[in-house]
């Protein structure tokens, strides 16, 4: 129950193409996440699995049913959106009955399935509320009720914590993880917050221009990214890339993680200065300017004593340099 | 607003302006209220004395409630602008929202179809339109200038709505169509209740050039039982001889009605439910 197939997914608004062939299978119960920058077709792919765009060519399954051309409603499939778009003129309860008045539910059924959901979500005390006297997180708590009475085969989220802020965040970010762990439902969820992808996802899409650059499970992607574009798209901060004349090494470009430096203030490979440093409590992250590598971050674990302008030498762990050929391709081995 | 943005002198200059703007609106609404309870006499003599013990008259009031049909000529105009205004609000929303809504072939083109009528007056289409009037034997029926009404509101409604619902959060309509709503229902139950107060000016922009209109009740339905209080008042004004009294007392009456639904709308317009819908 709840498995999604995307066959070669193609639209274009006009004259400008946003999705470029999209070939997907999500297996029943898996948490697939879409990211990519902004502008990169995630939500325009998410909205053609909801059926709220049409799509160009290509089909899409859900459960082995071909629903390309069904309207959203009968699709087995509810959304989340980053606004809530909760029922403004509704109280909290008939937001969440809504959709199952509308598909002829029995009162009875509906109610069971509201009370369930209100204990999930801890909603109890703003049943009869309207959505405006509800805060950010207690709103989009009721958008994700409103998605649970409907006990579909597959949930959609679009970028459903971007409104929040950060502490909320965090907090529904275990709560859709717990939601996910509880259900065992299929979710498909859209975010550019790469943090937010790595902590939720079973599997993750990298999506860039219009086309998937890779799929696979957080750990797959941040250890074996398929090319610079994911290689440098996960993981924070960024990857560094250097040009591997410059450093005598194979391939067109090495990259190499700012945790897998080391450094020293005596000897090592590359010797920079220091040009700002990030003292996080955690972590330490310092901006060197390289004599041979140019600008490259150095992420260290703990406190340390660095500042501007100290000279240090900055070693990359041999075994966790990546290697890219001139079209950006990994080189494996 | 806060005391630390508004100096004295400005804040008194805006309202200056503001009392002076009043008193020259109410100006004639005062003083034909106030020559409405007069004796003949004591118009003409002192126009702006408020009445007094001695020149304190109902007569003109009388005369209006003995001759002619006003209760009729009231219950016209009502039905008139209720339903005018009912069918404006209906087709111009509906059009807006496909305006707003769809993309289509052609939809910037119906826009500024549609916008063209703000500018054209209808009644240079007057001989036209009675022409048709004829031909569909509506002629003295309160259909012929529910019909034009509607023509002549639509275009501003249409403008106005559009804008408003191209503010409606995308986002909650898609939620409705995931709920299985249908476009009619989105419509209707999301969409209507988030325009509100759009649909409140537009409902007064309409109702008011309807409500004093003479020209089209004295061409299209002149007939005693179709006319509407703007033309049962001129039965007062004749060629030499004026009853002010009357006309004066018919307009005070007729200012009522349009008063009470000018403030049903206009509570709408200050009720705003929209905040907290999306973020």
């Amino acid at each position: 129950m709840g498995s999604l197939e995307l066959r070669n997914i193609r639209k274009s608004f006009g004259q400008l193409e946003v999705l470029k062939g999209i070939d997907l299978e999500v297996k029943d119960g898996e948490f697939v996440i879409f990211v990519g920058p902004s502008g990169c077709g995630k939500s325009t792919l998410l909205r053609s699995i909801a059926g709220l765009e049409d799509v160009t060519s290509g089909a899409v399954l859900i459960n082995g049913r071909d629903v390309t051309v069904t309207p959203p409603a009968k699709r087995g499939i509810t959304m989340v959106f980053q606004t809530y778009a909760l029922y403004p003129h509704l109280s909290v309860r008939d937001n969440m009955a809504l959709g199952l008045k509308q598909a002829g539910t029995p009162a009875a059924e509906i109610n069971t399935r509201v009370a369930k959901a209100t204990e999930m979500l801890s909603l109890e005390p703003y049943l009869k509320r309207r959505p405006a006297e509800l805060s950010g997180g207690q709103r989009q708590r009721v958008a994700i009720g409103r998605a649970l009475v409907r006990e579909p085969e597959l949930f959609l989220f679009d970028e459903p914590l971007s409104n929040l802020d950060a502490a909320l965040r965090v907090q529904t970010r275990v709560e859709i993880a717990r939601l996910h762990r509880q259900l065992g439902a299929t979710m498909i969820y859209v975010t550019h917050d790469q943090v937010e992808a790595m902590t939720l996802a079973d599997r993750i899409v990298v999506l860039n221009a219009g086309v998937i650059e890779q799929i696979g499970s957080p750990m797959e992607l941040y250890n074996k990214p398929a090319n610079m574009f994911v290689a440098g798209f996960i993981g924070s901060p960024q990857m560094n890339f250097v040009e591997a004349g410059r450093v005598c090494e194979a391939g067109a470009t090495i990259g190499f993680r700012p945790e897998h430096l080391s450094v020293s203030p005596d000897e090592g490979r590359f010797r920079g200065k220091v040009i700002h440093a990030e003292h996080l409590g955690a972590d330490t992250n310092l901006y060197l300017e390289t004599e041979n590598a140019g600008l490259i971050t150095v992420r260290l674990f703990g406190e340390h004593r660095y500042t501007a302008d100290d000279i240090v030498y900055a070693t990359p762990d041999a075994a966790k340099i990546h290697r890219f050929d001139e079209k950006g391709r990994t080189i494996p081995g | 607003m806060s005391k630390a943005r508004q100096s004295t002198i400005r804040a008194s200059l805006v309202h200056l302006a503001l009392v002076a703007y009043t008193l020259v609106a109410l100006f004639p609404v005062f003083l034909t209220l106030v020559n409405s309870f007069k004796s003949k006499q004591a118009i003409f003599s002192q126009p702006l004395r408020l009445p007094t013990p001695s020149t304190f008259s109902l007569v003109g009031y009388e005369t209006v409630m003995k001759q002619g049909d006003f209760l009729t000529y009231f219950q016209n105009s009502t039905i008139v602008t209720v339903v005018s205004i009912f069918l404006v609000l209906l087709f111009g929303a509906m059009a807006a929202f496909a305006l707003a809504e769809y993309r289509f072939r052609g939809n910037t083109l119906m826009g500024l179809y549609l916008a063209i009528g703000i500018m054209i007056p209808i009644r240079l289409g007057t001989v036209a339109l009675l022409q048709g009037m004829v031909a569909a034997g509506l002629v003295n029926t309160l259909t012929a200038l529910i019909l034009v009404y509607t023509a002549q509101g639509l275009p501003l409604a249409v403008f106005i709505l559009s804008e408003f619902m191209r503010t409606v959060s995308d986002d909650l309509k898609n939620a409705g169509r995931i709920d299985g709503l249908s476009e009619y229902a989105i419509f209707f139950r999301l969409v209507l209740p988030l325009v509100r107060p759009a649909m409140a000016t537009v409902a007064v922009f309409t109702m008011i050039p309807i409500w004093n209109d003479l020209w089209f009740p004295l061409i299209l339905a002149p007939s005693e039982s179709t006319k509407t209080v703007t033309l049962g008042a001129q039965l007062f004004i004749g060629q030499f001889v004026i009853n002010w009294n009357a006309v004066l007392s018919a307009l005070s009456l007729a200012i009522f009605p349009v008063l009470i639904l000018y403030v049903i709308f206009s509570r709408q317009l200050i009720r705003g439910i929209t905040s907290g819908a999306v973020k």
